[in-house]
């Protein structure tokens, strides 16, 4: 079922972005590879969920190029993405997956099998039949991680996907994160809580007021950040334009 | 008052002149309501999500035709429909076809028009998971409707309480004939001028009694749908 035309490498080649007066990123060169999961971290209004969008080509970029497997066709092959506030369609839990298994291409035979073991793989058996909208604020999102793994994705994007969960809710979105990074799905995630970055990042990627400022492994990151707005920041000192 | 309790009798007792008409009223507008929603509906929906020139104009267009007045659209489709208009031949002028035609060009902007705000504004909700999720130009469409379902049933009895309460247009394209296409409201009409006050309240009854039925479903269905699925 693995769609022909790959999705990586996914790569930003100068890439701004500008919106009325605002530039909201400037000069992004960046390629992401398969790999262990990289992890958006930067202040409010640093251009991380701007970012993610061009990933998943939501929006275009005002000046330079986004490519995916070298291809600057934006129409999402193997790639799927989880918002901050996903939106549930008006229709049960499994229903919700098999929208997405349709349109991903996937053969309906397949469905039944491919929504169980979606469901399986978030824990979510029970609540099949529930309407998705009715779900708990961490099932919803569990469901619409479920969701986007229906895609088969290479690469899974994620906009603060624990933002606004419990700390129960946000370990299990994580452990589901980890999971699919496991079994070879490449994570880009937005995330600014420093101890989340510290648990899931392979490469941590900081941005500041529309730049790429630093892009390390994430063990660099944290113990010999290079710049001292880096070492700011993860003092949590308020860091604004460089 | 005893035309109160004459009109009260011929309800209960089940009088099959006074019933004969509330059927073919039933009948006429649920075909209209059922035409109305074929063109309204994808009408409404396309009108949501393509853009395009002129877009706005027709946009106004059709909120301004929500309020048409009946005895207009009676006269246009009576101009049409008589021998010397141009859809003269098929002979529909004085037939319940010819009512069901005149409610439909009524109501189908009404349904178009909540349609079009109902889909725009669930399509923004919707927007960056259906692109997210790959989905075609033609099933955003069908999503779209089908997502707000509920919605557009609202919209289809707002229509069918205006087919079912307007007199001018289903006069005029109808005629009135005893037996077949008297409907409740020109039966209305024309008994209280007769003086036969007893038999016009009936229908008033009747009339009023169905249309409260009406927006109770609109209601309970929303309170349902609210409670199901969110």
């Amino acid at each position: 079922m693995r769609a022909p035309a790959p999705d990586l490498p996914l790569m930003f080649e100068n890439v701004s972005l500008r919106a009325g007066d605002t530039l909201l990123l400037r000069d992004i060169d960046l390629i992401i590879r398969p790999g262990a999961p990289t992890l958006l971290v930067g202040p409010n209004g640093a251009g991380k969920s701007t970012l993610l969008r061009l990933a998943m080509g939501l929006v275009a970029p005002t000046l330079g190029a986004v490519t995916w497997g070298g291809s600057p066709d934006p129409a999402p092959r193997r790639r799927a993405m989880l918002f901050q506030r996903p939106v549930m369609l008006r229709r049960s839990a499994g229903a919700n997956l098999i929208y997405a298994l349709k349109h991903a291409g996937v053969a309906r035979d397949v469905w039944p099998a491919r929504v169980r073991d979606l469901l399986e793989r978030v824990g979510l058996e029970h609540v099949a039949q529930r309407p998705a909208r009715k779900l708990l604020g961490g099932e919803q999102q569990r469901l619409a991680l479920a969701r986007a793994l229906a895609r088969d994705p290479e690469i899974l994007l994620l906009d603060e996907p624990t933002a606004n969960l419990d700390p129960a809710a946000t370990r299990a979105v994580e452990e589901i994160v980890l999971n699919a990074a496991a079994s070879g799905v490449k994570i880009l995630m937005a995330s600014h809580d420093l101890g989340q970055v510290r648990r899931l990042a392979g490469e941590v990627c900081f941005l500041v007021a529309g730049r790429l400022h630093e892009k390390a492994a994430a063990e660099v990151f944290f113990q010999h950040p290079q710049s001292p707005l880096t070492q700011a920041f993860l003092r949590g000192d308020l860091v604004m334009e460089t | 008052m005893h035309e109160g309790s004459g009109a009260w009798q011929l309800v209960v007792s089940g009088d099959p002149a006074l019933y004969a008409i509330v059927r073919l009223s039933l009948a006429v507008s649920l075909s209209a309501v059922a035409l109305a929603a074929l063109v309204g509906l994808p009408l409404g929906g396309a009108l949501a999500l393509a853009r395009f020139p002129g877009r706005g104009v027709l946009i106004v267009i059709i909120n301004a035709f929500m309020g048409l007045p009946p005895v207009v659209v009676g006269l246009a489709v009576y101009l049409l429909l008589s021998r010397s208009g141009p859809l003269g031949d098929y002979g529909l002028l004085f037939t319940p076809t010819a009512m069901v035609i005149a409610q439909a060009i009524l109501i189908t902007p009404i349904i178009a028009a909540l349609t079009r705000q109902t889909v725009e504004d669930l399509w923004l909700e919707y927007r960056d998971e259906m692109n997210a999720m790959g989905v075609t130009p033609f099933a955003r469409l069908a999503t779209l409707l089908y997502d707000a379902r509920i919605a557009l049933v609202t919209a289809m009895l707002a229509g069918f309480g205006r087919a079912a309460a307007e007199v001018g247009a289903v006069m005029i394209v109808g005629g009135n004939i005893d037996g077949f296409t008297r409907t409740m409201t020109t039966a209305i009409a024309l008994e209280t001028s007769k003086g036969d006050l007893p038999l016009a309240m009936g229908l008033g009854l009747v009339l009023l009694a169905i249309v409260l039925a009406v927006n109770a479903s609109a209601w309970g269905l929303r309170v349902f749908a609210e409670r199901r699925i969110g």
